[in-house]
């Protein structure tokens, strides 16, 4: 079995945080807490691109190697995975992060950090397989169940890719190969034709 | 006047020393080794029962399903 990976692909995402949803729904996350979100870059003009982002499941992770207290650990899929009982909450392991996976719920009164919570792959933690402490601390678990994570499943567009890296690599490649470029890409030069087969542009009408 | 030099000598050596005695000030991280509870393969549980085979053939089964071209043009 190759390394479990998520792949975002920019030119498919619309945004419609169809896998944030699908996420919070599946491990019933607390208010505060994102394992996953979308990021969009030039939001609101033609051509902005989205992707859906949470933990990468690094294989050389930063998260890993700043642990004080070493809770993390990587299984034989290289989904990189914690021991909630052990973190203390220091959140060394967020600013190492590049993705901004890791999360802390706030506790109590005075919003008193909670031990960090992230995408585990939907594959749980090191409790007992589908038990209760499991699905508390870490939620459902989908790859002991034989399935893919909720949010890759449920993305309507195929945005998100998740499972052996191998196999999204060649979906992804597939993928590219057959769509071609600009605005083909993203659906315009596919209903209303190619920009170079249009007359000249009119002024203020979108390319 | 030749003692106020030494002195001043004396106390500018170890700023001068000091220059020469620069260590690398660039963190290597090392791994730590994992300090939680052992966790089980996927496999390992009621639904599967042990059997790698058939847990890697379901996780395929649903990896290449998300490839649209070959599940479309299967139907």
């Amino acid at each position: 079995m190759a390394r479990m990976k998520f792949l975002a692909d920019a030119e498919r995402c619309i945004e419609c945080n169809g896998c944030v949803t699908a996420c919070k729904q599946e491990h019933e996350i607390p208010w505060g807490v994102n394992r996953r979100r979308v990021v969009t870059l030039n939001d609101g003009t033609p051509g902005e691109k989205s992707i859906s982002v949470a933990c990468m499941h690094c294989s050389d992770a930063p998260c890993m190697a700043v642990c004080p207290v070493d809770v993390f650990y990587k299984t034989s899929e290289g989904i990189v995975l914690h021991d909630k009982d052990l973190c203390i909450g220091c959140g060394y392991c967020f600013y190492a992060c590049p993705f901004g996976a890791p999360q802390f719920p706030q506790d109590g009164a005075f919003g008193l950090r909670g031990k960090m919570d992230k995408c585990t792959f939907c594959a749980g933690g090191p409790e007992p397989d589908f038990s209760a402490a499991e699905f508390t601390k870490y939620g459902r678990n989908r790859i002991a169940e034989g399935k893919l994570p909720a949010c890759a499943e449920m993305c309507a567009t195929k945005a998100l890719l998740g499972g052996d890296g191998d196999v999204i690599a060649d979906i992804y490649r597939r993928r590219v190969t057959t769509r071609g470029k600009g605005s083909e890409v993203w659906g315009w030069g596919t209903a209303y034709g190619k920009p170079e087969s249009k007359p000249a542009a009119r002024p203020g009408a979108k390319s | 006047m030749r003692k106020l030099l030494l002195v001043a000598v004396a106390a500018a050596l170890p700023l001068v020393a000091a220059g020469c005695g620069e260590k690398p000030t660039v963190t290597v991280y090392k791994q730590g080794q994992y300090q939680g509870k052992p966790d089980k393969q996927p496999w390992d549980n009621e639904q599967f029962k042990g059997d790698k085979v058939a847990w890697e053939k379901a996780l395929k089964a649903r990896n290449v399903g998300q490839n649209e071209y070959e599940r479309v043009a299967a139907h």
